[in-house]
C-alpha cells in the first residue's frame, strides 16, 4: 500500500513529465486557458523564438476582459481595446487556438465558460493568465494563475517548471445558514487567514458546509482562494461534481463516460493524508458579511459596525486610517446605515446562474432605490440565455435592474462599466482594492442577495429579514 | 533575459503592506500589446492626482526617485491579480530590486522570468532599511544574489533566501523555455502514455 495521499499529491504525482538534474519538476498542463489581456506578448514572444503552440487542441481562448456588456454588435469604442481582442483573434487563428469569440454564443468570462462547457474536469491540471483561475479546483482539478511569461512557457511546451506548492485543509464545520452564501464563507476564510494567509499553499476545502455546496457554489468559494494568497483552492470529486459533468459538451460520453467516472472517483484526499497546514472555520452562526475597508480581509458582518483603528487585524493604525479614508468611512458608522450609489452583480466569482437565480428571488416584486444604478452582468453568454428562458431577466428588468451582455466588466472596470470617483458600489466581485472599479471608486464585496437588497433599500440590508415577494 | 548577479543603486521606500497590483499598474493600462513602456504608468493613480497632475508628496515624484532601482516595500508586495505588466511596469522605471517582507506568489513568479529580483527579509530587516531609506535621500543599496546578501555602507548585512532554481536562472539570465524544450523526449514519452491512457 502507498501512503495516504491528498487530492493534491495525488493531481501532482499524475502530471510529472520528469525532474531534470538541478531543476524544478516539469509539470504537464491538460488546459490551457487564454484571454486578450494576457496573452498578446506570449504569442509575440513565440514568433520572436520561431515556437509553435505545442498542442492547440489542449488551448481555448475566449475575449472577457475588455468587451463592452452593451448589445453586441456595437463596436468596442476604445481602439486600443479593439486592437487587443482582434490581436487574440489573429493569433487564434494563426497558432490554430479554438476561440470563443465576442460573436460566439459560447463566449463568457473565461472561468465561467470552461466548467459549464465540460472542460475543466477532475484530476486536471489547468492553467490561464489570470489569477482567479482557482476557480476551477470546485470540480476537483488543480487550476492555478500564471503571468504571460509562463503563458508563452505553456504554450511552447505544454509544461510548466514548478516546485510542489504546500498543502493546506481548510475544514469548514457546521451548515451555512439560510442567506449565507458561498461568498460569505469565502469572506470569512479571509477574514480569519488573512490576504496572505495561504500564500505558498494550495488550498482544499473540505467539511460538511462545503460538501453541500453546489458546484456553483463552490466555484465561489475556490475562486477567491487567490485573495488570501493561494494560487489554487480544490474541493475532493463527489457526486455532486459528477452529477455537475454529465451532459456538458466537452466530458466524455456513453462508454468514455463510464470509465472517466471510475477514474475521476480517486480524485479525494485518503483518510490519514497529511498536510502542511490545518485550519478550521465554523460556519455555524456565520453572518452575511461586507467588506468596509481596500482588501478582501477587511470585513465585518451586517450586523456589525465599521470597526475603529485598534479593530482591525493585521494592519497598523495608519494603514486603516488610509483605508477609511480612502473608503469614506467613520469608525462605528453601523455596516447597514452605509448608503450605496451603484450596484454590480456579475464576475467569475458570482455571475452564474444560481447567482442571478438567488439575486432576482429578491429582487422579485421590488424596485431599484431610485438614486442607485444597479447592473446584472451574466458570466456567459450560456448564463444569459438559461436565465432568460427562466424569465430571470424579465423579473430584474421590472425590478430597474440593467440586464446585459456577458464579461468581466465593472469587476475589474477595463471596459466602459466603472464607477466614477466616490461612487459607492455593492459588488458581488472579488477585489476591493483602491481603484479597482474605477479610480476612486468605493467597493463592497458582498453575496449576490446582500447586492440585490441593497440595490432595493439604498443601503446594506441583512438579507435574513427580507421579505420575499 | 538580463542576468541579475550584483547590484548597488539609489533606494526608494514605499512603506505600505499588501500593495497589490492594481496599484502597481491601474487595468487602463493593461490594453496594450507590446511588453514595453509601461513605466510611466507605475503606480499611476498614486502619482497623479484626479485633476492629472502629478502629486508631489508621493515618494516616485520625488528627486529621490530618478535613477532609483531598489524599491522596499511592506509585505505581501504584489498582491492580487497575475499581470505581468505589474513586473514590466517596475523594471522598465528602472528596478532592479524589489525588498519586502513578503511577496505574492504569482508576483515573485513573474519577477523571477524578468530579471527582477524579490528580496525577502525579516519584517526588522526591512523595517530598518525604510528608516534609513527615509532619513537619507542618498541611501543606497547592494543587493548581491551571488553571496545572496542585501547591505549598506552603514552596517546593514542581512542575508536573503531565494529557491535554488530561480537564483540559477536569474544568475545565468536563462531561457527557461529553451530549458524545458531541452527535455523535448521527456515530454513526448508523457503525452504518448497519455494517449495510450486515454484509450
Amino acid at each position: 500500500m502507498s501512503e495516504p495521499g491528498t487530492l493534491l499529491d495525488k493531481i501532482w504525482m499524475d502530471h510529472v513529465v520528469c525532474v531534470p538534474a538541478g531543476r524544478l519538476p516539469l509539470l504537464y498542463i491538460d488546459l490551457h486557458l487564454v484571454h486578450e489581456v494576457t496573452s498578446p506578448q506570449a504569442f509575440d514572444g513565440l514568433r520572436v523564438a520561431g515556437r509553435g503552440v505545442r498542442q492547440p487542441g489542449r488551448t481555448v481562448a475566449t475575449v472577457d476582459h475588455n468587451v463592452p456588456t452593451t448589445p453586441r454588435g456595437t463596436p468596442i469604442s476604445d481602439p486600443i481595446a479593439a486592437l487587443q481582442v482582434e490581436t487574440l483573434a489573429r493569433n487564434a487563428k494563426e497558432f490554430g487556438i479554438r476561440l470563443f469569440d465576442i460573436d460566439s454564443p459560447d463566449q463568457g468570462i473565461v472561468h465561467v465558460i470552461a466548467p459549464e462547457l465540460g472542460l475543466t474536469q477532475p484530476g486536471m491540471t489547468i492553467v490561464c493568465g489570470d489569477s482567479h483561475t482557482s476557480t476551477h479546483g470546485a470540480l476537483g482539478a488543480l487550476a492555478f494563475g500564471i503571468g504571460t511569461s509562463e503563458v508563452e512557457h505553456v504554450l511552447a511546451t505544454q509544461c510548466l517548471p514548478r516546485r510542489k506548492p504546500k498543502s493546506m485543509l481548510i475544514e469548514v464545520r457546521g451548515r451555512l445558514g439560510d442567506g449565507v452564501s458561498a461568498k460569505d464563507l469565502a469572506l470569512a476564510i479571509i477574514r480569519q487567514i488573512g490576504t496572505d494567509g495561504a500564500t505558498g499553499y494550495v488550498i482544499e476545502y473540505a467539511g460538511e458546509a462545503v460538501r453541500s455546496l453546489s458546484i456553483e457554489g463552490r466555484m465561489t468559494l475556490c475562486n477567491m482562494s487567490i485573495e488570501a494568497g493561494a494560487r489554487a483552492g480544490m474541493v475532493a470529486v463527489d457526486d455532486t461534481t459528477l452529477a455537475y459533468l454529465e451532459g456538458r459538451r466537452f466530458a466524455p460520453r456513453g462508454r468514455a463516460w463510464e470509465e472517466a467516472l471510475s477514474g475521476w472517483r480517486r480524485f479525494h484526499s485518503d483518510p490519514g493524508a497529511k498536510y502542511d497546514a490545518v485550519v478550521e472555520v465554523d460556519a455555524c452562526g456565520l453572518a452575511p458579511l461586507v467588506t468596509w475597508g481596500t482588501n478582501p480581509g477587511m470585513v465585518a458582518p451586517v450586523t456589525g459596525r465599521v470597526p475603529d483603528k485598534s479593530e482591525a487585524h493585521g494592519l497598523d493604525a495608519a494603514g486603516v486610517a488610509r483605508m477609511l479614508e480612502y473608503m469614506g468611512l467613520e469608525p462605528g458608522t453601523p455596516i447597514a446605515a452605509i448608503a450605496i450609489d451603484r450596484v454590480f452583480i456579475g464576475s467569475c466569482t458570482n455571475s452564474r446562474l444560481e447567482d442571478l437565480r438567488a439575486a432576482a428571488r429578491v429582487a422579485k416584486g421590488y424596485r431599484v432605490a431610485p438614486q442607485v444604478r444597479a447592473m446584472v452582468v451574466p458570466g456567459s453568454q450560456a448564463v444569459k440565455r438559461a436565465a432568460e428562458q427562466e424569465g430571470i431577466d424579465r423579473i430584474f428588468r421590472e425590478a430597474g435592474f440593467e440586464w446585459r451582455e456577458s464579461g468581466c466588466s465593472m469587476c475589474l472596470g477595463m471596459n466602459p462599466d466603472i464607477l466614477q470617483p466616490g461612487e459607492r458600489c455593492a459588488s458581488t466581485s472579488n477585489r476591493n482594492f483602491e481603484g479597482r472599479q474605477g479610480r476612486g471608486g468605493r467597493t463592497h464585496l458582498v453575496s449576490p442577495m446582500m447586492a440585490a437588497a441593497a440595490a432595493i433599500t439604498g443601503h446594506f440590508t441583512d438579507i435574513r429579514n427580507w421579505q420575499f415577494r | 533575459m538580463q542576468p541579475f548577479r550584483r547590484h548597488t543603486g539609489p533606494v526608494v521606500p514605499l512603506d505600505r503592506a499588501n500593495i497589490d497590483t492594481d496599484q502597481i499598474i491601474p487595468k487602463q493600462f493593461l490594453k496594450r500589446i507590446e511588453r514595453t513602456g509601461f513605466g510611466e504608468f507605475l503606480f499611476f493613480d498614486w502619482r497623479h492626482r484626479p485633476d492629472g497632475t502629478l502629486d508631489p508628496w508621493f515618494v516616485l515624484n520625488q528627486p529621490r526617485a530618478a535613477g532609483a532601482t531598489v524599491l522596499v516595500a511592506g509585505k505581501n508586495f504584489g498582491c492580487g491579480s497575475s499581470r505581468e505588466h505589474a513586473v514590466w511596469a517596475l523594471a522598465d522605471f528602472g528596478f532592479r530590486a524589489v525588498v519586502a517582507p513578503s511577496f505574492a506568489d504569482i508576483f515573485a513568479t513573474n519577477c523571477a522570468k524578468n530579471g527582477l529580483l524579490a528580496v525577502v527579509l525579516r519584517p526588522e530587516e526591512v523595517g530598518e532599511i525604510v528608516k534609513r531609506a527615509t532619513a537619507a535621500a542618498n541611501y543606497q543599496l547592494t543587493v548581491d544574489l551571488e553571496d545572496c546578501r542585501v547591505s549598506d555602507d552603514e552596517g546593514v548585512s542581512a542575508r536573503f533566501s531565494i529557491d535554488e532554481f530561480t537564483r540559477h536562472c536569474l544568475l545565468e539570465g536563462l531561457d527557461e523555455i529553451g530549458l524545458t524544450l531541452e527535455e523535448e523526449a521527456e515530454i513526448a514519452a508523457y503525452e504518448t502514455r497519455l494517449a495510450r491512457r486515454r484509450g
